[in-house]
Parts: structure tokens; sequence; C-alpha cells
């Protein structure tokens, strides 16, 4: 029977796990009372419905709900401090929950604290975009959304960044292939000639590993050489065997007695 | 209207023929300033920039799909693609992240060997910051100076790494060598020479009045505005506000180590030349203090943590249990534990750091780079505006963006 291979996570996986494999956890610690992530947590609270809120590395993570997060990220930069929003990103978990979890690194320069500000959304809905309280949030939420697919609503010009604007799928999906998908591998030739001409220029042309050993005048024939051009019979390839230099074999040391002498 | 067809398509956005008296002009990506693969779209009146928008992407390597693909250990030379002006401060920033997720530490020789190697990257980014916005703005021989000043300090890289860009020279856990023999001294030697070479580069230009009228009040960035657009670095101190990751969140020997964090208050492009050339002679100030720490540590240059790391190479070809987990670590890969870890460092552009989201696996679950350059590029579409065209290729260069880390 073929192996199963699941669509929804199309990336690496480790060839082998031993079966009584139980991955440990990072140490995470609760945020004590009266510290500077403290209080940054009763301020959110006063927002939102704090899930889940930790210290993990040394970094302070709130889990938040998604509909809250212009709220809290405004809250968190006038009353806490945190002046600068260092990344947005995501993490693509639709294949285990159906969710993407959207996290905002934020950090406060007065006191030197970072924080991580996260959410989940579903694989439809949208988050608040938050270009009026951090700038940087502009390329960082075009970015998100060029590489999931995750909207950020009321951006100012929420368009692909890094990928063309005509590209097809969002590449940090995991069901997007390392290698592209389909659309990508067919992207030039979709976009010049168009989509009809697929089949004119045919799979092996846009296959950059293909190796076609009857043909003379694109692919070398080590041990089985040819004119350029030559047709060749299938059936009766003449053997080329390697040839090799003789010279290398030489001993130009034989006739010198020096060395004998030395011997 | 465009005219449009399967060869030439339809430029959403894009107008190029106006009926006010603005011009559209396309710059990049392959102009010689753009640093890179950077296209600009600049709406002039006149030869007042409008508007600007930064096309960016032509460099799109997915390295931070890669890196969901390929175990920890095999992607950190990818890293070396990111910033390759300063390739060991991208591999050291990853480690670092990885490190922090297994909680381990280098040992202390290979901290002092990081340090030095960081410091020397930072003095050959900023020579190249030197150099090329030095050639942008029209000075030909600073170029030539600061790239054969460079030049040694890459000597410098190869005689330990055996790489002049792609250094890799930092690895999980620690560093693959020791210094040569001699390097040291080489290393005394080129920093006794580097303070005379800046000296020269400062009588060239720091009072040159061409140098000043063209950098002087050119790309003023306001602190606010360096915040809010996530300016990090020379970008965030040019513009005066003291904040430096080396100082503020110390991370390798950059507690124990005296320095200091110059700042301009001009918020223009000639304070941050300025504040690139004080820097350079801070980062010599630390190697120099690094120089006699190393005489006192242990030889030891990977930490030890048998789960993750191989132990050295003369306990493998003898012991036959660190062989085994060699063998395992090599096929299968290191798996950190479930978490996730946000590390930043001071890379010489800004602040550089990887977050991290591991399930356990050997590949990474989640990676991603935050690169100073993206974020200095998302900032050009406010400051190139009300600028006027010459100007503009100072302001590229002054904010030190190199493509591989913004497109990655």
């Amino acid at each position: 029977m073929r192996k199963y291979t699941p669509k929804d996570n199309v990336q690496k996986k480790a060839y082998y796990t031993d079966r009584f494999w139980v991955a440990p956890r990072v140490p995470t610690s609760d945020v004590e009372a009266g510290s500077h992530y403290a209080k940054v947590v009763e301020t959110v609270s006063k927002y939102t419905t704090v899930t889940n809120s930790r210290i993990e590395i040394g970094q302070l993570v709130v889990q938040i709900e998604a509909k809250d997060n212009f709220t809290v990220i405004k809250a968190l930069r006038d009353e806490c401090g945190y002046a600068m929003c260092s990344e947005i990103s995501a993490v693509d978990y639709l294949a285990q929950d159906g969710e993407f979890e959207v996290f905002y690194q934020l950090l406060n320069l007065n006191e030197a604290k970072r924080m991580r500000v996260v959410c989940r959304i579903g694989e439809n809905e949208a988050v608040e975009s938050i270009v009026p309280l951090f700038k940087s949030a502009n390329f960082a939420e075009r970015e998100m959304f060029d590489m999931f697919g995750i909207k950020a609503n009321n951006h100012p010009f929420l368009k692909r960044i890094l990928m063309p604007d005509d590209w097809v799928g969002h590449p940090l999906r995991k069901t997007y292939p390392l290698h592209g998908d389909e659309a990508a591998a067919w992207y030039e030739v979709d976009k010049i000639f168009g989509k009809e001409y697929r089949d004119i220029v045919g799979p092996e042309n846009r296959d950059q590993s293909r190796v076609d050993r009857y043909d003379s005048q694109r692919f070398a024939r080590v041990g089985y050489e040819v004119p350029f051009g030559a047709e060749i019979d299938p059936e009766n390839e003449q053997k080329t065997p390697i040839e090799y230099s003789t010279t290398f074999m030489t001993d130009y040391n034989a006739g010198s007695t020096q060395l004998k002498k030395r011997k | 209207m465009q005219v449009t067809n399967k060869l030439t398509p339809f430029f959403e956005n894009l107008n190029f023929e106006r009926d006010d008296n603005t011009m559209v002009i396309n710059f990049g990506p392959q102009h010689p300033s753009a640093h890179g693969q950077l296209r600009l779209v600049l709406e002039l009146d006149g030869e007042l920039v409008v508007k600007a928008y930064p096309d960016i992407g032509y460099l799109h390597r997915g390295i931070e799909k890669m890196g969901e693909n390929m175990t920890y250990n095999e992607f950190l030379p990818t890293t070396d693609r990111l910033d390759y002006i300063a390739s060991t401060a991208n591999n050291y920033a990853y480690a670092l992240a990885v490190e922090k997720l297994l909680d381990i530490q280098a040992p202390r020789r290979a901290q002092v060997i990081r340090t030095m190697l960081l410091e020397l990257n930072r003095i050959i980014s900023h020579l190249f910051f030197l150099a090329t916005h030095a050639l942008d703005v029209g000075a030909m021989s600073v170029f030539l100076y600061a790239f054969r000043e460079r030049e040694f300090a890459m000597d410098l890289m190869e005689d330990y790494c055996g790489a002049r860009l792609t250094h890799s020279a930092v690895r999980i856990g620690g560093v693959p060598l020791d210094l040569p023999a001699g390097w040291l001294e080489n290393l005394s030697k080129f920093l006794a020479k580097l303070p005379e070479e800046i000296q020269t580069y400062e009588d060239l230009l720091t009072e040159n009045r061409i140098w000043k009228m063209r950098l002087e009040d050119v790309g003023v960035l306001a602190p606010e505005e360096a915040l809010s657009w996530g300016c990090t670095g020379p970008m965030l101190r040019g513009s005066g506000i003291k904040y430096d990751i080396r100082k503020e969140e110390p991370y390798e020997l950059y507690g124990e180590l005296d320095f200091d964090i110059p700042v301009a208050d001009t918020n223009d492009s000639y304070g941050r030349y300025r504040l690139y050339m004080e820097e350079m002679k801070q980062s010599a100030r630390i190697i120099k203090q690094l120089i006699p720490m190393y005489a006192k540590t242990e030889p030891q240059l990977m930490a030890h943590a048998p789960k993750y790391i191989s132990a050295p190479k003369e306990e493998i070809m003898t012991q036959n249990y660190a062989l085994m987990q060699h063998f395992v670590l090599v096929t299968q890969g290191m798996r950190p534990p479930k978490g996730e870890v946000y590390a930043p460092t001071e890379s010489p552009k800004g602040e550089l750091g990887f977050y991290i989201k591991s399930e356990g696996e050997p590949y990474a679950y989640r990676l991603k780079c935050r690169a100073p350059s993206f974020f200095h590029t998302g900032l050009l579409q406010e400051l190139l505006v009300g600028t006027y065209l010459a100007d503009v290729v100072t302001i590229i260069g002054s904010t030190n963006i190199v493509f591989g880390e913004v497109d990655r």
C-alpha cells in the first residue's frame, strides 16, 4: 500500500522518530506579582480577556482575543511604554486547529523589556491593522498577508510585498511545498504566453532536473559519446570507455639515481 | 493610458502619464546605487519627490521557508545569505536563538571568539557602508581607501574561517575552530592601523564642504518617527535615542566590556555618518579588551550538551557513546524542546532577531527573521517624500540597507 502523506502539512518531517519520544517543553514561569510584567498583564486584562500569560525565555507572552488586538496594543503603547513594534507575523496551525497564530513583538525601550502579544484567528478571518499605532506594521502586515494570506483590516495599502502581485498561493503556509506548487512552476509561461501554452511548452521544459539521454545536443553522454547532434539508436549504442591520460602514471623518478642513493 | 499586452503587463496603481505636473519615474531594481535589488517608484514634481513607493522582493529566496525544511544545523550556513556584508552577525543571531531554546551556553573561549568576530564584522560592515555611501554621494577616493581597510579585515576573517563573505563562523553551541596561530597578532596590527585610517576618512569627509552640503539636513528622521517605523541600530541612535541591545540587553561578553554608545542628535545623514565612524572606533576598543581575555580561557570551544551538540572529534573517534550521539545528531538533527523564542541581537545594521517556534521536531515549526533593513526600507516611503531626486541616493545610502535581509 502506498504510504499516506498528509496534504495539510507538506513540510519536511523527521524520517525517524522513536515511538516513545515525548518532546519536552521549554520551561515557562508565571508572571511574578509586583514585577513590570505583572502590571502589563493587568493593563491588558482591562481591555480583553487574557487566555494565557507566561514568561518564556525572558519575555512575556500574552494571549488575547483577536478582536481586541488594536485596543490592547494601543494600551500597551500608551500606558506601558511599549514604544516599538519590532515584528508582526504569524504561525500556521491550520492543520492542527484550523487557525493562525498572529504575534506582535513589542519593545519597551525605557525598561529594556520585550513582550509578545499573541492571538488566534481562523483561516478566513482578519485582524485589525495596527498601522495607526506603529508605522512599522505597514510593511510587516503586508508581509504577513503575502506569506499567509491573513488580511489586516484598514491597512492603507495591503498588497503583496515579496511575491509578485499575481502569485497564486501563500508561500509560508504549511500546505505550500518548498519547491513551489504547479502555478509556481508555470508562472512565467502563464504570464508571458498564456495558460494555453502549457501544453505547447511541455512540462519537460519546466523541469530543471530533466535529463534526456537520447538528446546529444543538450546533454553530455559520458561513456557513450557521439558527435554533436547525432541520432542515437537506443538498440545498439556504442560504448566509449573513458580514456584516462597515461601521463599521470609515468614515473619520472624511475631513472633518477639520486633517489636510489638516498634510499 | 498604459498600453498593455502579455509582455508589458498593466502596472497596478501606476499611471506614468499624468494630467497634473508630476512625473512618475522608476528607480532600479538594477540601479547601482540601489544597494541591491531595490525598485523605487518615485512621483516627482519637478525634482521634488512627492510620493515614493519602495518595491522589494527581487531577491526573495524564501529563507524562512527553507528554515522550516532544514534541520537546525543545516540551516546555519543559509543565514550567511541574509546580510552578506556581515554574515557572522546573522550566524550568531540564529545560533543565539537556538541556544536560548536549548538553554545552553557557549564556553568562555567560544564567547571571546564570537564577540571578537561580531565586532570585526561590525567594522567590515561599517567600512562597507562608508565606502558605498561615499561613492554614491560622489567621493570616489574614500571608497578605495575604505575597501582597502575592509580587505585587511576580510583577510582576518578568511584566516579564521576560510571564507570572505559567507563565514558560517559560528555554530550552535560555540564556534567550530580555535584561532589560528598568529591571528591575534595580525588582529592587533590591524587594530593599531585602524584609527589612523579612520582619521584619514574623517579628514577627507567630515569637514569636506561638498560632503556636508550633500549630507547635512538630508534624510531628517525625527525620534518619534524612528520609533514608529521600527528603526533600530544606527538609524535609531542617529535620531538621538540611545538604545543599543549590546548595552541594554547584553548577550555574549558585552556585559563585561567597557564601551560607549555614540548618539547623534542632528537626526540627519551627516549625524549618522559621524555615528558610524564613532561606532567603528568603539568596536576596535571592544576587540582590544577581548585580546587579553582570550589567553585566560580554557580551550573548550563547543558547549557540552550531549542531547543537542556533538562531542569534540577526539571523543567521537575514541568513545562509542559519543559516536552514537553524533550519528543520531547528524542523521536526524537535534530536537529542541517545544516552545518559542525571540532573541534580539545588535547586528551592524540594527536589531537582528530570530523568532523560532519549535514543536519538538528536528525542523523548526516557524522561523521568522526580524531583519533591520526590512523596516528601514519601509521607512523610505516617508523619508524620501519632500526631498530632491539628487538626495534620494544619499538617503538610501544612509539607511544602509542590504537586500539579502530585506527580501530574505
